[in-house]
This record gives C-alpha cells, structure tokens and sequence, in this order.
C-alpha cells in the first residue's frame, strides 16, 4: 500500500491552502513584526503605508474585538503587541491589500517608534536575572548524594546544544472566508485546529462554534505548526472580520524564519559517577531551557526533557533539574522529539566523557547500563516490554561492532590527513502526550448507500502518512477494498476538541477511535445480518474481501447488499468513535506516575570521515535496528525514520541558528541555514525492523513512529567528535552542538590560532578553543 | 514587443513587465499552482520548471527555479511546469516516487518530478546514484531524507539510464523515445516547430536605458527580487553573442554569459582544468548553475565568488563594452573596494580571456563551506603555479572570503616565487598571507576561522599538488 496522497502529489494537483480556488473577493494579507527585540512602543505610524494604492486596512492590537490572547498552556502572548514588544519578529500589525506583493511593500512604509530595552539571550543569564517561565522541576530517582561517594570515578562537564528550524517546505499560511450570520470559516496549515479555533474565537469575542477550521494537508509540520500556525489563521480571521472579504495570509520564508519558534537550544550542566567497570551509579543533570519571549510550549517541552534525560540507560541514583528560561528571541516550540532529543544529547555527552576518563569504550558503557525487564525509570514509570537490549544485540549480531571498530582503527592507523569515527546511539522513547488528558481522539465514519466509506479524525495529515494508515485500519476492520474508504479532511464541525497532531501518537489515538466508531457500525450490520438470515450467533459474523461469512462460511451477501439492507431497514449507518488512552497518569506533585502507553527502542551505528586538514565531513553510513512493534505500513514507517534521521543528523552537524547579541536571527534564509541536501545523507543506510511483536496499545498492534528516529541523529556528533579524537588524542573536545566544520576545524586546530591572529585586530566572534581543563576525580 | 512563448501545450504572449518572475506569473496570472514557493532564493528547488531552448532542429530542455527567473527571458522558449508533464496516467518518474514512497508532504515532489524528468532528457543522464544525486542537488526534501528518493531514481536508472545501474543500456533520452516511453506528453514532439515559427526579440530602439541588467538571475533576484519587476531590465540571455567559449591564438574566450556547468563541461576547459568537474560540484546545484553565469558571478563581485576565485588566479582579461566603445581590464584590477568595480554602469561584460598555461603549469582549487554542495564558501581559493626542480617558478594564487573584494594574494605569490616547496617555506609564508588579508566574522565564519582556512588551503595547494614535496602529516608531527 502506498501513501494515499503520493500519486496526487507527484502531479502537483495536491492542494495546500493557497492552492485552493480563490474566491473572488479575496484579499492578501502581511505582517509587520518588532524590529528590536526588547523595547517599548512609543509610536506605530501606518499613515504612509495605509495611502498606498491598493492598501486596505492596517490592523493593530487595538482593533482586535475579543482578547488579545493567544498563549496555549500559559497567558502571555498577545497576538498582535500592545505597548512592549519582546523579540526581533514579534507581529505588531497586520497590513491588508489588494495584492501580496502590495501588501509586502507597506510593510517597509510603516514606522515604529520604540524605547529599547535591554536583551537577553543567554538562557543561563536570563535564569540567573530570575527570568523563568512556570517553575523549575526536578525528577529524582534513589539516593544521589549519598551515591557520589561510592563512585569510582566522577565526571563532570557541560553541554550546549543548538536549537534548530523547522522548515517545512511550506511555510505558515491560513485562509479565512466570512459566513452568515458572522461566522468564519479558516484554511489553516495547522496541526492543532483546535487551539486555531479556540484562539481566533477569543480573539473576535465568538463562541467556538462559530468559527470552522478545516485543514485538508501539510506541506511539513515537525511540531512547527503544532501551536505556532494560531497566530496566522488568527490574524486573517482578524482582517476578514473587520473587511467582511476572504483574507489570505502566506508567510515569505525568511518573514517565517524570523517570526516563528524552533527547537529549544539548551545549556545543562552534567555530573556522572561509575563504577571502574563502567556501571553508572549515579546522574545529576541542571537543563536551562532557552524559551524564548514567551511560554509557547516550553514548560511542555521541558517535561519530555525531565522524561528522557536518562536515554535508554538505568540509574539508580538521578536528580534531574530543569527550568524554562525567558529570553529575547522568539518563542521556541514544539519540534520532532520535544525536548526529549536535548536530555538524550546530555547523558550521551556524560557517557563519552566518562568514557575517556576511564579509557573505556563508549559503548561498553552504554551496553552495561541499558534498560532491562522492570527496570525504573526515574519519573516512576517501570519500563515493560524493554526491547534495548534486543535491538543492541540485534545490531550487534547484523552489523557486527567488533568488527567496524577493527576496521575504523585500522583505517585510522594507515590514514593521517582523514579520520573516520563511529558511534553507537540506543534510543528509548515514551509515547503518549505528557499531559494526560490529551491522550484522546475522536473519529466519524459514514458508510454512505453505495457501500462507500468516508472517515473524519482529529489528525492532521502533514505527509507522516495518517491517511494512509487511517484508509487502512477503516477497510480492514470493515472487511472491504481500500477504494472504498476516503479520509476526509481535519474538520472542527465533525470532530469537536481535539488534540493537536502530535506526540507521535496521531496513528495511535486517530486509528484507535476510528476502531472504535467501525466497531459501532459493525455491531450493528452483525445484528441485522444475524436477523435477516436467520442467524443466531452474530459474534460468528464476519465480513472478509466484502463478502458476509458465518462461522468462515458464504452467506451469499456482499457488503454491498449488505449495506442496501441496513439503510432500507433504518439501521444507522454512521458513528462516532472516541478513544482515551487507558492506564496512563502522572502526578505532578510527586513527579512520579506512569505517564506513557509504552516506549518505543532503537539503537543505531554510525561511520563518518573527517577530513582533518580542511574541517569537513562526510558521514557514511547509518544502519539501525528499530522497534515498530506490528507495523501497519512499511513502506510509511520506513519513510518516518529515514525522514527523522535526516533531521537528526542535520541538527547535529549543520543546522546553525544564528542570532547575534541584540536578539537578531541572522540565518534567516534557506541560503544561510543549510538542512541536509541530497549529498550530505550517508550513502549506506539501513533499517532493519525487529521481528514483528504486537503492542497491545497500538491500532493492529503497531507502535508509533514519528519522533524516535530523529534521536538516532544524535549518534553522528560522537561519530564526529570520535574521529578528532584520532587526529588529536590529547584535545578534549566541547559538547557543543552543531559540530559544523568550523568547530570541528576550530577545535582541531586551535594552537594555531595564536599564531595566525597574533598582534592583528580580530574583529569580533569568539574563539572556539578547546578546552585542556583536568577533569575532577574522586 | 510583447513577450511571446510555449507554456505548456500552449501559446502566450503576454505584456507582463520583463522583470517579474516566472514563478509569480506562473501561480498568480496563470494560477498553475502546482510549481510551489519554497524560499524564493533558489536554494530549495519546489519552484523547478523545465525551460526548453531551439539548437538546431531540437530543442534542448533543462530544470531552472523558476523563482529566480524573470518572464520576459521566456520569449522563443518552451515553459514546462508539472501540469505539463502530466499524462492520464503517472508517469514512469511519478510511479517510481509513489512506489518508492518518495513523497510525504507533498510539497516539495512536483519540484522533483521536474528535476527527475530533466535529468532523464539528458543525452549525458547516468543512470547511477551518482547521476540521481546530481539530479536532485537543487531540490529540498525536509520529510525523506532523500533515500526513498534516490531509490526512484535508481529504478529509473535501471528503465532508462545507461550507467553502472543500467544494465549498459543505452541511454534513451532522445524526447521521441521518451513520448513512446511515456515520460512526456506527445505535444513535446510538436514544440520545436512551434518555436521556429517565433519571431525573434527585436531590442526596442527605445532610447530608455536600461536600470539594471540581468543574466542568470541568480544574484540579482536574491538582492532586490522585490524591486525588478517595477524596473527597465535588460535581459542579457537574449544576447547569443554572448555566450561560448573558443580556443584562439592559445587563449581562451569565454563568453560572459557562458553558464557554470556550461563551463565546467566544456572539452577545452576540462584540458586546461581536468579537476573542474569535481570543483563543479562544490558550486550551487545543477539546476542553478544552468542558469548562473560566470559574468554575474564577477560582475557582483561577492568576495566569495567561486568561479570569480579560480577565474582570478588564471591570468584573465575582462572585456568590456558600451554601445560601440570596447576596452580590456585586466581581472587583477577590476576589483576596486567592496562592491566598487572598474566598471562604468553601462557598460557590458562581454567576455574573459586566459591563456592556456603550459603542461607543466598545475591548478588547483579549494573551498569549505557548511554544507558541501549548494553552499556559499566560508573561504575558497585557487592556485596556478609551476614547479621545476622544487622551485617555484611562477604562481598565481587567489583568496575568497578573506577581504572587500575577491581577493589575489599578491604578496604572499611575491614571496613564494623562486621558493622550494618544503614545510618551511609554507609555515615562512603564513605570515606574509596573514598580513595580506582581512577577513571579518560574519554568517559564513568567524574572522579566526577564515584565517584557519587560509592557512590549511596553503598546504592543501602544496600538499594535493605536489606529495613528492610535502605532505599534511609534516605539518603536525611536531605537536
Ligand atoms: C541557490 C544559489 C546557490 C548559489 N551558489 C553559488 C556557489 O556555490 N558559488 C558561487 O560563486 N555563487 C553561487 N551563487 C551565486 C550566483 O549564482 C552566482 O554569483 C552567479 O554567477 C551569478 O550570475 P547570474 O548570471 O545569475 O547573475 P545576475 O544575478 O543575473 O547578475 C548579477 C549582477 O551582475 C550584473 N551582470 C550580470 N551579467 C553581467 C554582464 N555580462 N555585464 C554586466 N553586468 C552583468 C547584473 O546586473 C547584476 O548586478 C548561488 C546562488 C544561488 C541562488
Ligand atoms: S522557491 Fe525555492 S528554489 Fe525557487
Ligand atoms: S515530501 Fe515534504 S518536503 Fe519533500
């Protein structure tokens, strides 16, 4: 089975929300946003731009009708500025024209005057000046203090870790058309039509049911466009309110680049204690969140930071430590991994840490202490079904460790301008939202007179293949061809609250509740059939290629007679399903609970080369061992993980942000922040799937896939790093992340730099040395 | 005169201002929507057409970005977008990406369809991996990662292709093979004919001059893609005496709008640079270098520049020409501070001169940038040098990213001259090159970093070109 959408897409006839017919009265719209990330409005002057031909309206906070609010956990983000603005992007008005390019020229005619603010930027200063979002947490786990003391060695170091940009191909973009009776009806590329709903309707002082949001695709979401495609689709309801016309809002990519959230970068401090033999005995980590101007997700975020801090490792002794920290850029959100990628990156830096101070491999460290049957982890949750060992082992067994590291050794023996360095990267990662009540979906299927089936969820699809997995789950619980079934698109007026596509966990809950709903209409088909054909055990009624079998035998009837009989017989053809996630909960007073359906497991091996004279690097090859349980699409699934590796590996290596010390992005184009092109990805990549074991929790036993890819990414930064390590063994290397070229150059070769800069100006830009410091021992 | 052209399947002309973009005209005015706007800057490929161009009695096809693309270099041209290439059923390019789950998101495919199916018409298409990724160098996929996608390709590569993947077929990539094969629609046959029969532009006597002028594109339409549509362009592509390259008197000419991999294919340049099909690779992506021309690349004078740089250790002349006025600068001093040119607005560069150097006479060329394809250097250079008996005899080196203006290393060639090639002499010369250059910190690098680069591109010169002399491992034995 293919995806659903392929065939449409490779002729361009897929429709994103611009794509769409326009209706006639349709106007453009174009954000102006704060050119200085920390300042008082003292002035916004729209009278030049607003005496353009062409020109509209110019929109403010103060023309908003409802509450000029759109913050989704926490209430501290307006969505247009009212008298501060707070990063370098943050939209302070809205221009209205008749064309786009008309309604990009304004923007440059509007003025705004502003008292500037001092910025910060740093999320260790911002902590420091007490600037923290909710409240720091702490997860622990065993007795941390008393541990120290009977390690045989304890190492302590620190890590930066870069943010990272979305870019999904299309960027944020929402169309808004008045209705009768003041209603609105909004395009939206959202991954959360309802927080889409709920916002715009606060906005305009409307009650939720008078705004439809429907969403047919995404051309790319990651999580970018999980609660930061609300302000767009608020802001075109906004103009379509006050002009009564169909508004369209696209964003330009760098006005999207510079407007919109990304990854989270963190800065965490780590302390670790082993064993000489490599056990871990102990794990004390501090997270500072960077989250930019506002909450966003962040405190969300930070969650899954505390839930995988510890990887696929057991500790005993753990004390994790994080906290949300307010800073001038804008506000970071939800991305593939959520937080989870930052606490792996950090106990994986402590590992290659104590690795080298014990003069042991990595990976006997990290194969000693993987989870195991039972094991806790610190949050309280018992890991069942543990599957790290399995997919190491199972790694080990296809791919053969001892005999890549012979090879690479030897490689690096007899080769001295280039190194080549490997990595092992085990993942383990918790499926279910995080806050519980999330965890539900809801579905509407109709089975119409024709015997054609059309199902309605609260997932989005945005190319991981829903529709696809959904087309599938509808025609094999009903027993009939797949043509039959379509998906239709994301609808608030069919599915009411959902939860945003996310988490992973879209299949799961959108396949469960649509389960669910088919089981309705099933039920009743069976009766009837039962009756009519004079049967007494109806649970012995299946349907099977569409056709009607008792006890495995020919009824004679076919589905489509089937369905004829139903509707003349008034049977109800149609059902709404929900689903919620049994058994999951988390308290957040204790900090302990069992907050997660299940986890998924991995491990992957990773070879790069480095060429050590000029600082570059190729990576070649990526072979990995995956859990997916009972997967429902192969071909999908292998699509999610090839697709999460490439931006694993992109945000490890090349993908930059750059923002300078007044809070302004500088790589704010696909020219200055470079993702992964055809050439970077590794040319040996394989995926093997562990043997097929059903999860009770998935729909048909499957288990999710969109996220835990992306983890095994993180593996190539020690690939890199273990190659400098061969060309300069006594350097001890940052954990600093993006190791682009110029760091790893930076780094191998920064001796020289005195030499080569000696007595002239160096204009500005730090140096990155590396680090000789001792590392303390206990 | 208006603007007159093959969309498709069919005929336009059109008043549409010479400067506005293809992809503009294309999803506004003509809402054909399924080429899409990625990033509008060339880099991300979701915007690709097909532009078909006469030579001869064919017409030759090639992928382009259609964002940086103005409407009025359309005139006599075939403008192929996704719509276009649609048959009733997917073709064989559609089914190998839908087969191979090649498209997730969608958005970027209808690009990749493009670049696929201009790859495959191709006389010199392999059907290798190799081939695929140089096919699909100019296209983003955020959702892939690209496998699934060069897995496509490699099933294409056993349909049609002809190389290690093609079972030695024979490349079938003449456009009638392809019709019978269903990869294009049979009005393709029908198009050269139809072009014929376009008038060719007559430039206006208008006596306007013109504000700006535009070649590729490729540079100009990143700077002020907002302000050229509203301006008087003057489209140098509409200019065939411009382009070419010919060996005269030992000297090679090349026309200013000769395009990147135009250069870097060329027989006559691959004798004199036999390393330029692999330095082509290190520059943009195919479907950009189709369109970048080597005299936008000097005439912008980015200090970056990465032809300007090999160009400007060659020895070159520049031609110059106004109306009926010609004169010659030599390249070395056509760079005056940054962005200042010895270069009067009106005038045209028509041409670049070098003379073939000698057999004993080796090139090299270096660059680093972040990501290795499709990516602005963080430092690049070039090295013309001849070395008899250990010693230099002559030398020519150039420096990019490291000053205002694309830079020649005078001082540091000065000092090389007559130098033996040893550890010494490069460690000697590091502070002379030092003294000479000024890079500043900035999105590519910190200014530390570009002097790093400087210094490992010296011995990478030495040590690539000449290992009987030196090699890298010298440079640190004693650490
Ligand atoms: C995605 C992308 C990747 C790129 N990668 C690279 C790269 O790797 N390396 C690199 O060096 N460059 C790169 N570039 C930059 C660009 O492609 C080159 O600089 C190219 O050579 C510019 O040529 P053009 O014909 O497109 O110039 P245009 O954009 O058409 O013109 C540039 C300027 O030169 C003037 N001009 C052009 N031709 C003439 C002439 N004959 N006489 C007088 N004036 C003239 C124009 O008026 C304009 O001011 C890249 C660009 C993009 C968009
Ligand atoms: S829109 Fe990205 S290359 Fe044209
Ligand atoms: S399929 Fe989404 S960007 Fe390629």
């Amino acid at each position: 089975m293919k995806h659903i959408d392929a065939a449409a897409h490779t002729r361009g006839e897929s429709q994103y929300v611009d794509d769409m017919p326009q209706p006639a009265d349709l106007l453009f719209a174009a954000v102006f946003s704060a050119p200085v990330a920390h300042g008082k409005i003292l002035q916004l002057d729209i009278k030049e731009a607003l005496s353009m031909d062409g020109i509209i309206a110019i929109y403010s906070a103060k023309d908003i009708p409802g509450e000029n609010q759109i913050g989704p956990i926490i209430q501290d983000e307006t969505l247009l500025a009212e008298d501060k603005v707070h990063f370098i992007g943050e939209p302070v008005a809205l221009v209205v024209a008749k064309t786009g390019e008309l309604a990009q020229k304004a923007l440059k005619k509007i003025k705004l005057e502003i008292e500037e603010l001092p910025v910060v930027t740093d999320p260790r200063e911002a902590f420091a000046n007490g600037q923290i979002i909710g409240n720091s947490r702490t997860f622990a786990l065993g007795d941390i203090e008393g541990a120290w003391n009977i390690c045989d060695v304890v190492v302590e170091g620190r890590c930066d870790i870069a943010g990272q940009e979305h870019v999904y191909l299309e960027t944020q973009r929402a169309r808004a058309v008045p209705l009768e009776d003041r209603c609105f009806r909004i395009h939206s590329s959202t991954q959360s039509p309802y927080a889409v709903q709920k916002s715009s309707a606060k906005i305009l002082g409307l009650s939720h049911h008078k705004i439809e949001v429907d969403v047919q695709r995404l051309g790319g979401g990651f999580g970018g466009k999980e609660d930061q495609a609300t302000p767009w689709a608020c802001l075109v309801a906004l103009a379509a309110w006050h002009t009564k016309k169909s508004v369209e809002l696209v964003l330009p990519r760098h006005q999207d680049m510079e407007m919109t959230g990304k990854r989270h970068p963190y800065s965490s401090d780590f302390k670790i204690g082993l064993t000489k033999n490599g056990k871990i005995l102990a794990y004390e980590v501090k997270h500072y969140q960077n989250s930019g101007a506002t909450a966003d997700l962040s405190t969300a975020v930070m969650e899954r930071t505390l839930f995988h801090s510890t990887n696929s490792y057991f500790i005993p002794n753990v004390k994790i430590f994080a906290a949300c920290c307010r800073t001038n850029l804008p506000p970071n959100t939800a991305f593939r991994g959520f937080g989870g990628p930052q606490g792996m990156f950090v106990i994986e830096s402590a590992i290659a840490k104590a690795a080298e101070k014990l003069g042991m491999s990595p990976l006997e460290i990290q194969y000693k202490n993987l989870l195991q049957e039972n094991d806790v982890l610190p949050y309280g949750q018992h890991v069942h079904d543990a599957r790290s060992r399995k997919t190491w082992d199972e790694a080990n067994k296809s791919y053969k460790f001892p005999a890549i590291q012979k090879r690479i050794a030897k490689y690096n023996e007899t080769h001295f301008e280039t190194k080549k360095g490997l990595a092992v990267m085990p993942i383990c990662f918790g499926i279910s939202f995080t806050s519980t009540f999330l965890n539900q979906a809801g579905a509407l299927v109709h089975v119409y007179t024709d015997g054609s089936v059309s199902v309605s969820t609260g997932g989005i699809e945005m190319g991981q293949g829903l529709n696809t997995n959904l087309a599938k789950i509808a025609a094999k619980a009903f027993g009939i061809n797949q043509e039959r079934v379509k998906i239709e698109s994301t609808n608030t007026t069919r599915i009411a609250n959902m939860s945003a596509s996310a988490a992973s966990a879209t299949t799961d809950l959108n396949g469960n509740a649509t389960l669910i709903a088919v089981g309705q209409i099933l039920d009743r088909l069976k009766s009837l059939a039962a009756k009519e054909l004079g049967l007494s055990h109806k649970e012995k009624i299946v349907i099977e290629n569409e056709n009607v079998l008792f006890d495995g035998k020919a009824t004679g009837w076919t589905w489509g007679k089937l369905i004829q009989t139903a509707y003349l017989n008034r049977v109800s053809l149609s059902a709404h399903g929900f689903y919620a996630t049994p058994g999951i909960w988390f308290d957040r007073d204790k900090e302990k609970g069992h907050p997660f359906a299940y986890h998924v497991f991995g491990t992957a091996i990773l070879e790069v080369t480095v060429d050590c004279l000029r600082g570059i690097y190729d990576i070649n090859s990526v072979k990995m061992v995956h859990d997916l349980g009972r997967p429902i699409n192969e071909l999908v699934d292998r699509g999610q993980i090839e697709g999460g590796l490439a931006q694993g590996l992109g945000w490890m290596t090349l993908e930059e942000l750059k923002f300078d010390e007044k809070g302004k992005y500088l790589s704010n184009s696909l020219a200055t922040y470079k993702l992964p092109d055809v050439y970077f990805m590794p040319d040996v990549l394989e995926v093997k799937l562990l043997e097929r074991i059903d999860n009770p929790s998935g729909p048909y036993g499957a288990k999710a896939v969109g996220e835990p890819p992306l983890m095994y990414g993180i593996g190539v930064f020690f690939a890199i790093r273990n190659a400098m390590r061969a060309f300069r063994p006594e350097i001890e290397f940052l954990f600093d992340s993006p190791l682009t070229p110029e760091k790893v150059l930076m780094q191998l070769h920064a001796d020289w730099l005195d030499d080569l800069t000696n007595g002239r100006t160096v204009t500005s830009g730090k140096a990155v040395k590396a680090k000789k410091e001792k590392v303390e021992e206990s | 005169m208006p603007i007159h052209f093959w969309l498709n399947s069919h005929e336009v002309t059109t008043k549409e201002p010479a400067g506005r973009l293809v992809l503009d005209y294309l999803r506004q005015t003509e809402r054909l929507v399924g080429t899409k706007e990625g990033c509008k800057e060339g880099d991300c490929g979701a915007c690709m057409v097909l532009i078909g161009e006469l030579a001869g009695n064919q017409v030759a096809y090639k992928p382009v970005t259609s964002c940086l693309m103005p409407v009025g270099e359309l005139h006599g041209k075939h403008l192929v977008t996704i719509e276009g290439l649609n048959l009733e059923k997917l073709t064989p390019v559609q089914q190998a990406i839908v087969d191979e789950g090649g498209s997730q998101c969608g958005f970027c495919t209808p690009g990749i369809v493009v670049s696929l199916t201009g790859y495959l018409m191709q006389p010199w298409a392999r059907g290798d991996k190799d081939g695929f990724k140089y096919a699909l160098g100019g296209n983003l996929c955020r959702c892939t990662g690209y496998a699934s996608l060069l897995r496509a390709g490699s099933r294409l590569g056993k349909q049609f292709g002809n190389g290690a993947a093609g079972n030695g077929k024979k490349a079938q990539n003449s456009i009638e093979s392809l019709i019978k094969l269903n990869v294009l629609p049979d009005y393709f046959q029908t198009i050269p004919e139809r072009l014929k029969r376009i008038p060719s532009f007559e430039q206006k006597n208008d006596k306007a001059k013109p504000e700006t002028f535009v070649a590729g594109g490729t540079d100009i339409y990143v700077q002020r893609g907002e302000d050229l549509p509203d301006l008087k362009v003057e489209v140098l592509n509409l200019l065939p005496e411009l382009k070419g390259i010919s060996l005269k008197n030992g000297k090679l000419h090349v026309g200013a709008l000769t395009t990147f991999e135009e250069f870097a294919v060329d027989p006559e340049i691959k004798k004199v640079i036999p390393e330029m099909p692999e330095y082509n690779l290190l520059n943009a992506s195919w479907q950009i270098r189709n369109r970048a021309t080597l005299g936008g690349n000097i005439v912008n004078a980015s200090p970056i520049g990465d032809m300007t740089a090999l160009l400007l250790a060659l020895e070159c002349d520049l031609i110059l020409k106004s109306g009926n006025k010609q004169r010659t600068v030599p390249m070395k001093s056509f760079f005056k501070g940054y962005k200042v040119l010895n270069k009067k607005p009106s005038e045209i560069l028509t041409e670049i001169i070098f003379p073939v150097p000698d057999k004993k006479t080796k090139i090299h060329f270096e660059k680093v940038s972040k990501r290795k394809t499709l990516d602005i250097a963080s430092v690049n250079s070039a090295i013309k040098v001849r070395v008899e008996k250990g010693a230099i005899q002559t030398i020519e080196m150039s420096m990019g990213g490291v000053a205002p203006i694309p830079f020649f290393m005078n001082k540091t060639c000065e000092y090389l001259k007559d130098k033996p090639v040893n550890r010494q002499t490069v460690l000697d010369v590091l502070s002379v090159a030092m003294n000479e250059i000024s890079p500043i910190s900035d999105i590519r690098g910190s200014a530390e970093y570009k002097r790093l680069l400087v210094r490992q591109f010296i011995i990478g010169h030495f040590t690539r070109l000449y290992p009987e002399y030196l090699t890298v491992r010298e440079f640190y034995e004693t650490h």
